[in-house]
């Protein structure tokens, strides 16, 4: 274990932390500014506060499951879960779908949600409103607590855990100050990265897992993210003249 | 209900999206799991071989993909969540 395991373990789960907390702050802001501040903080912190409870019933379960099991599981569902990302950011990347876009997802929230009769729910709040922001925080939070787990397989939670942390409080602290979509963020860029550092992480995870020695051993980690993204970028380029040859 | 549903189903496509790309990668990840231990490949070469497989899974599926949506023009419009 050395400063690049940290440094990528950091750097992946800021990275796709990120990509999470912008999608649930994109709702917050649609629900905040169409039903209220108040239902919509409500609905987060009922989020977070259900988020926590999770980690705290189901974090100490992972202590006891044998480190080489660990590792395969997680590797399994890293790799499932990055190059599904990968996938889409390739696609993306070379036009063949579209492209995430907060600004329309937030047009098209608000619009939902102004259509919805307003009702007081429980001491004056919207239960629209708290069911809506309640979801958001809580979906996509989940996806966090994933991020972070398999990240941080094999000792590496704090970093990880400090990464999503970081995330968080910078998405919050821009969303606050900007009480917007952050529409600016390359998130296709973003899930590009993220999508190769999570297969690399979840390929190599696997090989340890299955007992296999890798070149190099740890630093086999660092040649397998500029191979995925290599690999990736071949593939823009095969889809781009596919799609173009085909035309 | 409606919200332990919606979390059962985002949980599912955090992982599969594509079902062909899932089971190819599945498919791989078998392989190595059952028969590469057993066979005469070097150790130092089952791990580097795992990356190439999956290499080419993801290579061909985005190429299969282009090719689909390109006879389906309608998916471009599609902004997939997450």
């Amino acid at each position: 274990m050395n400063w690049a395991h940290y440094g990528t373990a950091v750097t992946a789960a800021f990275l796709a932390s990120l990509v999470e907390f912008v999608e649930a702050l994109t709702i917050v802001l649609a629900v905040g500014t169409t039903r209220g501040w108040r239902s919509a903080l409500v609905g987060s912190a009922a989020g977070a506060l259900l988020l926590a409870l999770l980690v705290i019933a189901f974090g100490p379960v992972l202590q006891r499951v044998p480190i080489a099991t660990l590792q395969l599981v997680v590797g399994v569902l890293l790799l499932l879960f990055g190059m599904r990302w990968l996938r889409k950011a390739i696609l993306r990347s070379a036009g063949v779908i579209g492209l995430h876009d907060e600004t329309a997802i937030f047009a098209k929230e608000t619009a939902l949600l102004e259509r919805e009769p307003r009702a007081a729910w429980y001491v004056g709040l919207d239960g629209i409103a708290v069911a809506a922001s309640f979801k958001a925080v809580v979906l996509e939070g989940l996806e966090v607590i994933f991020i972070v787990i398999a990240v941080g397989a094999r000792g590496m939670l704090v970093p990880a855990s400090l990464g999503a942390a970081a995330a968080g409080a910078l998405v919050i602290a821009v969303g606050v100050a900007l009480r917007r979509p952050l529409a600016r963020v390359p998130e296709n860029t973003l899930k590009f990265a993220v999508g190769v550092l999570l297969s690399a992480f979840g390929v190599f995870w696997i090989g340890e897992g299955l007992g296999w020695s890798w070149p190099g051993e740890d630093l086999a980690l660092l040649a397998l993210i500029p191979a995925f993204l290599a690999v990736s970028l071949a593939a823009v380029s095969i889809a781009k003249r596919t799609t173009a040859a085909t035309s | 209900m409606n919200t332990i549903a919606a979390a059962v189903r985002e949980v599912w496509g955090l992982f599969v999206e594509d079902g062909s790309f899932t089971a190819a990668i599945l498919l791989c990840i078998a392989l190595a799991v059952s028969v590469v231990p057993r066979s005469a490949i070097p150790p130092s070469w089952r791990a580097p071989l795992l990356f190439i497989a999956l290499a080419f899974v993801l290579v061909e599926n985005v190429r299969r993909s282009a090719r689909a949506t390109k006879t389906n023009p309608e998916k471009t419009k599609v902004q997939g969540q997450s």
